[in-house]
């Protein structure tokens, strides 16, 4: 199994996200910038389909050179080796580009299986699965909480995550499979993980070396615009009831004119 | 906040940030429901071995993670910074696997080694009895040669890990000869005739046990001597000025953690109409805990550099030692101070912080006996 794992570096999860004034980005420099957490689970499920059936995993990743810490953390879980497609001029890609250029690499290394997690935690498109697979005219199987691969019949099987239960469906490898939080538990990276990452293949592509039109990438590629953004608001402090005998009353009368009750 | 970190490489600190990650999610949930309970997390430490934290000084060839002691100590001290039991098992581990490592042939290192070093065993150090604490050389633990090896008699005290551990480093009398007659021996849990008693009912570390070993006729094959009959005083020495290192950096550990509580309650507290850290009474207190702190770690470090290089460190450990656990006494009850009322409570972890760090001032020799092996460099200097 050629298994083809995408990552992608996030500003800290529990850090405030700003946008950077001057073009409107996801402003990565004044926070600490770590693996997108849901991608552990994707990096976690390629690593025991490789375990079980074999083969080799493979990171891709696009994003600014500080992206390869995550590139790493992925090699010390225990992939195998990474592509890394880095370029100033991909800055501010929007999802359809970001799409078209992660097909680009990934079809140059003819993958049995691609992993996406469900969403990012800075973006949350939650697109990426879906964008690709069509890109790549594979089939998709998305919000997977759990993965079957057979690959003598070149086949893969999800459990997809449905409203009331499960649905079960089945694809044709190739195929891209987008995994849920659910699927199971990441491992940590291990001491000696850690330094034999620093041994594997690390491909750095520009976007010339991946064949990307320059003008169909980053911001000037982009075929969406943030105009404006704003914080938002801070909680605005409740109604206060004082109970002079009567604040049930004052507070039913509270929920009905909220049309609560 | 953090402690904020010089290392060595990149690798040194990616492994801060994994044991750091690791300690958060594995650790930090369960230690005041454990502390509580007095109940060891076995469990914690496999996840902690399985991610190669259990070996980290030791050489690559065994399994070891063959890192310099400033980067292992360092790791120590972030474990500490979330349970400082833990922390001081790690350490004590690494001690127990030091005699071998050093003094083992190398027959003996490639037979044991890689199983004491796979993150999978946890060892114990048995040194102490009731009566010859901070002088070993009045131990009356015996081992008795026999035909293919030596019987061992007699019973050693607060002994860390005793009835958890899986291996244990014991140290007996080979000879009546008090200085030359100890030797040491690498002893499996399962040994018939080992018996561990109840553990000591304890002040702080109450996660971790520690008690009375029993020894009868407890046979040992003469393959597990470590090192030459009658060495075993000098390898228990030497064991230990690598083992108050590790002390050293848990204690900074555990100061670090409690300056950081006692910092975040007081920028929220209010008393007289501001945050009782403006209240300069305070902002002093703190300042000087954050000192006591900051001094540890960079005396902690020193000590690590010159064993890295080569140089001789037992006086170095033993400042170490000395100053380290005195500062997370000191910084451990003034953070009960900082936080007044509410850090005498069981509500808030700072009166366990104050209770583990005594045990800091006594354990791996007293810090009168730090003061004894500093004093004695100086006079032979």
């Amino acid at each position: 199994m050629n298994i083809v794992v995408t990552v992608k570096q996030v500003p800290d999860t529990w850090a405030e996200k700003k946008l950077d004034a001057s073009d409107k980005t996801v402003d990565r420099k004044s926070v600490d910038n770590v693996m997108n957490e849901m991608d552990e689970y994707g990096v976690e499920e390629a690593l025991k389909i490789k375990e079980a059936h074999g083969g080799e995993v493979t990171v891709v990743t696009m994003g600014p050179e500080k992206a390869v810490e995550t590139i790493r953390k992925a090699l010390s879980m225990g992939a195998d080796k990474a592509v890394h497609l880095t370029d100033e001029s991909l800055h501010g890609s929007d999802a359809l580009a970001t799409s078209a250029a992660l097909a680009k690499v990934i079809s140059t290394l003819s993958p049995d299986l691609i992993i996406t997690s469900s969403e990012a935690s800075d973006a949350r498109g939650g697109v990426m699965g879906a964008l690709l697979a069509e890109r790549l005219g594979l089939p998709q199987l998305t919000q997977a909480r759990k993965v079957t691969v057979d690959p003598g019949a070149n086949k893969v099987s999800v459990e997809r995550l449905a409203d009331n239960g499960y649905a079960l469906v089945e694809a044709t490898l190739p195929a891209v499979v987008g995994v849920v939080e659910k699927i199971n538990q990441p491992r940590y990276p291990s001491f000696k993980g850690i330094m034999a990452a620093k041994k594997k293949p690390l491909t750095k592509l520009s976007a010339a070396d991946a064949g990307l039109d320059a003008g169909s990438v980053g911001l000037a590629g982009a075929t969406s615009t943030v105009v404006d953004a704003q914080p938002a608001p801070p909680r605005q402090s409740g109604t206060i009831v004082k109970d002079e005998g009567d604040g049930g009353a004052k507070v039913a009368a509270f929920l009905a004119a909220q049309k609560l009750i | 906040m953090p402690a904020e970190r010089q290392l060595p490489s990149s690798e040194a600190r990616e492994l801060i940030e994994l044991t750091a990650t690791m300690c958060d999610r594995e650790l930090a949930p369960r230690v005041t429901e454990y502390e509580a309970a007095s109940r060891f997390p076995r469990e914690e430490f496999a996840v902690l071995g399985k991610a190669g934290l259990l070996s980290l000084p030791y050489p690559e060839s065994f399994g070891g993670g063959e890192q310099p002691y400033e980067v292992y100590l360092q790791v120590l001290e972030e474990i500490s910074y979330r349970w400082a039991a833990v922390a001081v098992g790690v350490s004590v581990h690494a001690l127990s696997c030091y005699p071998l490592a050093t003094f083992g042939t190398p027959e003996q290192q490639e037979e044991h080694l890689p199983r004491l070093l796979s993150g999978d065993l946890l060892g114990a150090y048995c040194l102490s009895e009731a009566h010859a604490g901070s002088d070993p050389a009045a131990m009356r633990v015996t081992a008795t040669a026999t035909d293919d090896g030596y019987l061992l008699n007699g019973t050693k005290a607060w002994v860390t890990h005793g009835g958890a551990a899986d291996f244990y480093t014991v140290f007996a009398r080979t000879s009546s000869d008090t200085r030359g007659g100890i030797s040491c021996f690498l002893v499996d849990a399962g040994t018939p005739n080992i018996r561990f008693h109840p553990p000591e009912k304890k002040m702080g570390l109450t996660a971790s046990p520690t008690t009375q070993i029993s020894f009868d006729d407890v046979a040992v094959p003469a393959s597990r001597l470590i090192g030459k009959v009658g060495q075993g005083l000098s390898i228990a020495l030497s064991a230990l000025d690598s083992g108050r290192l590790g002390i050293a950096a848990t204690a900074v550990g555990l100061g670090q953690r409690a300056l950081d509580d006692a910092v975040a309650y007081a920028k929220e507290r209010e008393a007289f109409g501001k945050a009782i850290i403006d209240h300069q009474g305070l902002g002093f207190l703190l300042a000087d805990m954050a000192a006591a702190v900051e001094s540890a770690r960079a005396t902690t470090l020193a000590a690590a550099r010159r064993r890295d290089a080569g140089l001789q460190y037992g006086r170095a450990a033993s400042v170490a030692k000395l100053v380290a656990t005195d500062a997370a006494m000191k910084v451990t009850e003034d953070a009960v101070q900082v936080l007044g009322g509410a850090g005498y409570t069981k509500d808030f972890p700072v009166e366990r912080y104050m209770r583990e760090a005594k045990v800091m001032q006594i354990f791996e020799g007293t810090n009168q006996i730090q003061r004894l092996v500093i004093s004695r460099h100086l006079a032979r200097g």
